[in-house]
């Protein structure tokens, strides 16, 4: 899932890997701002993963990456984001 | 601009990986653990305790038993020791003698730490080992087949208790205590900031540190005794666990489904071992003797302060 996608309607978005997840729910159920769904696809191994549905409500606060046991979700705020890529950005562009 | 565009994409690529992923052997994952386990958010808290406490990653040693959380020696990115079965500690105390530098982190779960390796937990806590000691509590052996550990609470179900655990059960912060241990705290896998928290400070800790993880099995103990799943568990932490810090240790047994007291109970100082082993062998032999096992910083600082003493001897 590309971050432009969601053209920063929130604070923060989240990343899944979704081929690791094992829709435990965790994320989902324990959201601050109930912004994840499950997914109406399925992943490799049969499971739900989260998708950001109201991707305005998101803050970026990395619960869900806390929770989560699978390594297949965090969160980040978008003035961090954007911070590391202009740091990432004059490294590449001396 | 769409040259600007591609070059943040492809930036955003290469940096957006998980922060806990370059602590993970990322061939071996995903992991063999069930869904909802609470076994992976204490790997993650651990590497963020270990990314905070800015450790050398060279200086680190995880030990781990036999069972679902001895598998975290094998998935986590530290020089690793997946040993037999309850003798996880011991392995550890030869590495920490053998190599007093390392930091030795010992990760595992209540049946190898508390049940076949009981013994050497009390006399690692005893001897006050320069040990950090994470123990994942989830009241069964979940790789056997939940079979009854010494913590699994009385009258729940068990493969080997099927009409209900007879048994009294282990308190492990009082265990520890008891035996002598010098940092003691207990979170749930629900608590995960607090976790981190405390393995940072255990990490810091300079003798025997134990942090018990309460956290659920879904597969074995949720559903053998009906309690629903990691969710509901995660809920009824949140509803049933009373924080106290320094709480008395006596108090902080639980009981089926009951409340349970989390919180750091016990922090004070104590020679460690080698500490002890020292003081004895410089009384035996005298200023010839090398202290043993000292940090490069501890024996310049000593180096400096015995120069500090002859000259002031001198004049």
């Amino acid at each position: 899932m590309s971050a432009e996608d969601n053209a920063k309607k929130g604070k923060g978005t989240v990343f899944v890997r979704m081929e690791v997840c094992k829709g435990c729910s965790y994320c989902i159920d324990f959201c601050p701002t109930h912004a994840l769904d499950f997914s109406k696809e399925f992943n490799q191994k049969g499971y739900h993963f989260p998708v950001l549905n109201r991707a305005e409500d998101c803050t970026g606060c990395d619960l869900c990456g806390l929770f989560c046991p699978d390594f297949a979700i965090f969160g980040a705020r978008w003035k961090d984001l954007d911070e590391k890529r202009q740091q990432a950005a004059s490294q590449v562009e001396p | 601009m769409s040259e600007s565009l591609d070059l943040r994409l492809a930036l955003a690529e290469t940096e957006l990986e998980n922060p806990v992923l370059p602590y993970l052997r990322q061939d071996r994952i995903p992991h063999i653990w069930c869904p909802g386990c609470g076994i992976g958010s204490v790997v993650t808290s651990f590497a963020e305790a270990v990314r905070r406490s800015k450790l050398d990653r060279d200086k680190i040693a995880v030990v781990s038993g036999i069972g679902c959380t001895g598998r975290v020696a094998g998935y986590v990115d530290f020089d690793s020791m997946h040993t037999t079965h309850g003798r996880a500690i011991p392995v550890a105390t030869g590495l920490h003698l053998a190599n007093p530098d390392l930091k030795v982190v010992v990760f595992s779960g209540d049946g190898d730490l508390t049940g076949i390796g009981g013994n050497h937990f009390i006399h690692a806590a005893r001897r006050n080992m320069n040990l950090t000691v994470i123990c994942v509590n989830n009241f069964t052996y979940g790789m056997t087949g939940g079979q009854v550990t010494p913590t699994t609470p009385s009258g729940a179900n068990a493969s080997t208790t099927p009409y209900g655990n007879y048994e009294y059960p282990f308190s492990l912060p009082f265990l520890a205590d008891a035996a002598g241990a010098t940092y003691i705290a207990r979170w749930t896998s629900l608590h995960s900031r607090n976790v981190t928290q405390s393995i940072e400070e255990a990490l810091k800790h300079k003798g025997f540190s134990f942090v018990e993880v309460i956290s659920p099995c879904t597969t074995l103990y949720l559903r053998r005794n009906r309690l629903g799943d990691g969710v509901d568990t995660l809920q009824y932490y949140q509803d049933n666990s009373i924080l106290k810090h320094g709480a008395d240790t006596r108090e902080t047994a639980i009981d089926f489904q009951g409340k349970m007291l989390v919180g750091k109970f016990v922090e004070r100082q104590k020679p460690t071992y080698l500490d002890a082993v020292n003081a004895t062998c410089a009384k035996l032999i005298g200023d010839d003797y090398q202290l043993y096992g000292k940090t490069p910083p501890e024996k310049e600082a000593e180096k400096k302060a015995a120069a500090k003493g002859k000259k002031k001897a001198a004049k």
